[in-house]
């Protein structure tokens, strides 16, 4: 296999005739008297879709886009700009706009290029090579017909295949250059079904860093449609939902964007630096039961949420957040954890070159228990069986969070009843993790469709979760 | 710093861009092709602890490119605008074309549905504010907001944008539409802290003439206000009651009517006004309309992205539902005529009445008042609707406390046949227009 730095080089630098001698001079002058840190990020991603709607292939599309982003730190100034050509004027002038956040100085030296080598977490391939384009579109239309068979009910059927070649390269004032290649492809299926006049959708979908034969192995993409399907019929069926503070039964997987909501999004360092956060000041403290241990591990294999290196160059890690019920560490990207003293976590993410980097989650998921899913669900006299959720959204200062299910049914007297239909449910983080009463042992990881948005910038990330038994949350239902 | 002092886009050099992209269309073998170009130019400052914390100069651009083959469609999308790069993305779009089915909807717009006339849109004001002043505007907001309310711990994001920016979209028809626009924007993120309590609020402007900006102490004023106010707050218990969804967070219904209608939701079955035209979905009283030509408003747009000339549509009279919002491609779908909504619908407007926000509440007398909404949670296919929401408890027309940590539910059918009366404070920052609603039951679950 060639080595990754060839490959970006050949992909960033070579086509504008990019050398290392004109890069060095770039960070050069970057680095002025009072810039504490400068670099230089080089990206560009190759990504296709294509879509099938009423059993057609509908239409399809090719993207390009190709960029550096400059950045320049003073203290607590950031200087950022960047262009969408990689050639030296633009990058020059970039550098220019960057570095005005400081007073011009005598330019200090630049550190002499030292590659950073990151994980093997995924292969450097270009997973829009993996299938003929042939092959990409039989597969939608195979599993439209797969799927409509199954049901006369089924009125609408909208499925995608999409895929992304992404190539970076990061080089630092301090000579640190790291490079990256991600693939990353999903697939989604959305379906509406008809019954008597009442309408309900199903979805389902998945993905990570692999190529798109992982969809076609093991019938992956059949298996999603099954699962579309079933969730709209159970919606069909589906009673009012209850309103009011109740026990709640967290199924395993994607239920887990609580944690992200509830717990991650409080724990990213720049809020904890401007003290902002519900979390804030609470390092070493008791804020979740101590069977709650949480973690933020931006280190496995093929995970949507998984890097190499994080967009600052610096390989990911498994940081634990929460162990035990304590609150063990912050996640943290460079800048902020040059102002706080401290070292970045390899949490540091951009959407892309056009935007500045922050503390990002990766995959963010709570480790297993003891408690059998039966055990925890026959515990409950009275509550909410909630297995499947759209998004949520976190209020990181007051740490209300909210999440919405969207498969959910009734628990009583220990058994699963009716399905009821899709609510939002709101906690208050700090308060909801302490109230975790039982958890499971089926810990299981999102199928691969998150997508996480701070600022404007979104980034793909996993959750997940055991079973989990929380004593009290607020389940917006319309049934009092 | 340099000011940005001159329209900072070529006009030219982008339409011989997207002729050039047609042409190439056209060599390669489409029949039809369309060309869509956005660019964006400008910066952002925000401040911090009374001096600046971030810098950020924008430069986007954008074309995307559809070509037509007989009724097989492909796309692509890039921004290197190199002769080498426009032929591989074209080539691209035209390979993707290959493997599309005949779809019976695609295509361009006809011919007589272009918009070959459109108007010039009174829409282009450059903010002539070098970097420093921003910063020095932003570190005034942030004194002064900090100054209001010793409760109020810190800032946590003042932030100036300002943007030139350019959209173009032609066709192999001959269209060719440009439509320079500007948008600015001051906002205040603030966070208020009371014994172990912190709450977090914000205010902001936005407009496309500098002039029409609020000034930065109204908006420093407002974001204290709303941040203090929030401290104190409870939940309050289980219970259906009357609310108000305040003119900011009125506009999310009416953005649930718009997404209801648009053709994409109905063509696909998944919208629960399917089948509801000439149905009365609203009361008697409820007017809806769109005003695309309106000077010097953010929403405002001289053609949709079909190239179709933009109307000031009826969507509701008489609380009955007039007009769907339809492109080329859904009207076709559907059996339609465009509406000129390729895109959506631009600065929808829900008639106002003639109370304020004070004579809403006295109406009310005794309900929940919802300034914050939180997370998704609304089903365009069933209409079903539960979010979590932020507020303050009203008894006899009067604030009472802030509330949080509850949510509100019900179907958005019903909560449109239940608008009891739309305030006069109509909130105009954003493309939905409307002042604040009072609904006549939502299911509230707190303690």
């Amino acid at each position: 296999m060639a080595d990754i730095f060839e490959i970006v080089r050949r992909t960033l630098l070579d086509p504008g005739g990019l050398t290392d001698q004109q890069l060095q001079n770039v960070l050069h002058h970057l680095a002025g008297r009072q810039i504490d840190y400068a670099d230089l990020y080089f990206q560009s991603t190759y990504s296709e879709s294509w879509v099938l709607e009423d059993s057609i292939i509908k239409g399809g599309s090719f993207d390009i886009d190709r960029g550096v982003g400059v950045r320049a730190m003073s203290g607590e100034k950031t200087g950022f700009a960047y262009a969408d050509d990689i050639v030296m004027p633009a990058l020059e002038q970039a550098a220019k706009a960057a570095r005005s956040i400081a007073q011009q100085g005598q330019e200090q030296s630049v550190q002499a290029w030292h590659k950073l080598p990151g994980h093997k977490l995924y292969l450097p391939l270009n997973p829009l090579h993996s299938l003929t384009e042939q092959e990409k579109v039989s597969l939608l239309q195979r599993v439209d017909q797969y799927i409509r068979q199954k049901d006369a009910r089924i009125v609408q059927v909208n499925i995608s295949l999409a895929g992304e070649y992404e190539s970076i390269l990061v080089m630092g004032m301090d000579g640190h250059v790291a490079a990256d290649i991600r693939p990353l492809v999903r697939f989604n299926i959305s379906l509406i079904v008809d019954h008597n006049g009442r309408r309900e959708s199903g979805y389902a979908g998945g993905g990570g860093r692999f190529d798109y034969q992982h969809f076609i192995a093991d019938q992956l993409a059949f298996q999603y449609a099954d699962e579309a399907l079933r969730q709209a019929l159970v919606n069909l069926d589906s009673i009012e939902a209850p309103a009011g503070p109740m026990q709640v039964v967290l199924g395993p997987g994607w239920p887990g964007v609580l944690l992200h909501e509830a717990v991650g999004h409080g724990l990213e360092g720049d809020f904890n630096r401007k003290g902002i956060s519900a979390y804030s000041g609470y390092l070493g403290q008791r804020v979740a039961s101590e069977l709650c241990t949480i973690v933020d591990n931006g280190t496995l294999p093929n995970r949507r949420g998984s890097l190499n290196v994080d967009d600052e160059g610096i390989p990911t890690q498994n940081n634990i957040l929460i162990e035990n019920g304590i609150l063990k560490n912050y996640m943290m990207d460079k800048r902020n954890a040059r102002l706080m003293g401290t070292q970045s976590t390899g949490n540091g993410r951009r959407e892309s070159y056009a935007h500045l980097p922050m503390p990002r989650m990766t995959n963010t998921y709570m480790l297993p228990g003891q408690s059998t899913p039966d055990e925890i669900i026959s515990s409950v006299k009275k509550g909410l069986y909630a297995v499947n959720f759209g998004g949520g959204q976190v209020d990181i200062t007051s740490g209300k969070f909210v999440f919405s299910a969207s498969e959910a049914y009734l628990i009583e007297n220990g058994k699963i009843g009716p399905a009821v239909k899709g609510a939002t449910i709101i906690g208050n983080g700090p308060e909801a993790l302490t109230k975790v009463s039982m958890v499971g042992n089926d810990l299981q990881l999102d199928t691969g469709v998150g997508v996480c948005g701070k600022d404007g910038q979104s980034v793909p990330v996993g959750v997940g979760q055991p079973t989990l038994r929380v004593d009290e949350l607020v389940v917006g239902g319309t049934k009092s | 710093m340099k000011v940005i002092d001159k329209i900072s886009f070529d006009t030219n050099k982008l339409q011989q861009v997207a002729q050039d992209i047609l042409n190439e269309a056209a060599r390669l073998g489409a029949n039809q092709a369309e060309v869509g170009i956005g660019t964006n130019k400008g910066f952002s400052v925000s401040v911090r602890g009374g001096s600046v914390e971030t810098v950020e100069y924008h430069q986007d651009k954008a074309v995307e490119v559809t070509v037509f083959f007989g009724k097989r469609t492909g796309s692509a999308s890039f921004s290197d605008l190199t002769p080498d790069a426009i032929r591989a993305a074209v080539e691209a779009a035209c390979h993707i074309a290959k493997f599309t089915d005949e779809d019976p909807a695609a295509g361009l717009a006809d011919q007589s549905e272009l918009a070959f006339q459109y108007p010039q849109l009174d829409m282009l004001y450059p903010w002539r504010i070098s970097v420093e002043d921003a910063i020095k505007l932003a570190c005034q907001c942030e004194q002064e907001a900090l100054a209001y309310d010793k409760r109020i711990m810190s800032a946590e994001d003042i932030r100036i944008t300002t943007a030139e920016a350019f959209g173009l979209h032609a066709n192999s028809l001959g269209f060719m539409g440009c439509f320079p626009y500007t948008r600015h924007e001051i906002s205040c993120v603030l966070v208020a802290k009371e014994r172990d309590e912190m709450q977090r609020d914000y205010s902001y402007t936005t407009a496309c003439d500098p002039d029409m900006l609020e000034s930065v102490s109204i908006i420093a004023k407002e974001a204290a206000d709303k941040v203090v106010n929030r401290l104190g707050a409870r939940r309050i218990p289980t219970m259906k009651t009357p609310v108000i969804y305040i003119a900011e967070e009125a506009r999310g219904l009416l953005g649930h009517f718009a997404a209801a209608i648009q053709g994409g939701s109905l063509y696909r079955k998944a919208s629960f006004l399917l089948d509801h035209l000439n149905k009365k979905i609203f009361p008697e009283f409820i007017f809806i309309q769109e005003f695309p030509h309106l000077p010097r408003a953010l929403g405002s747009a001289p053609f949709d992205d079909d190239g179709v000339v933009t109307q000031a549509n009826i969507f509701v009279e008489d609380g009955r539902l007039q007009n769907y919002s339809l492109g080329i491609y859904s009207a076709r779908k559907l059996g339609m005529k465009t509406t000129g909504n390729a895109g959506g619908t631009h600065n929808l407007t829900i008639r106002p009445g003639d109370k304020d926000l004070k004579a809403l509440m006295k109406k009310m007398d005794k309900g929940l008042l919802i300034t914050e909404m939180m997370g998704q949670g609304a089903n365009l296919v069933t209409g079903d609707y539960s979010r979590g929401v932020a507020g303050f408890w009203v008894e006899q027309g009067d604030i009472q406390y802030p509330v949080h940590e509850i949510t509100v539910a019900n179907k958005l059918q019903n909560m449109y046949q239940q608008i009891l009366d739309v305030g006069n404070d109509v909130d105009t920052r954003g493309n939905i227009r409307t002042g604040s609603i009072l609904l006549e039951e939502m299911m509230v679950a707190g303690e």
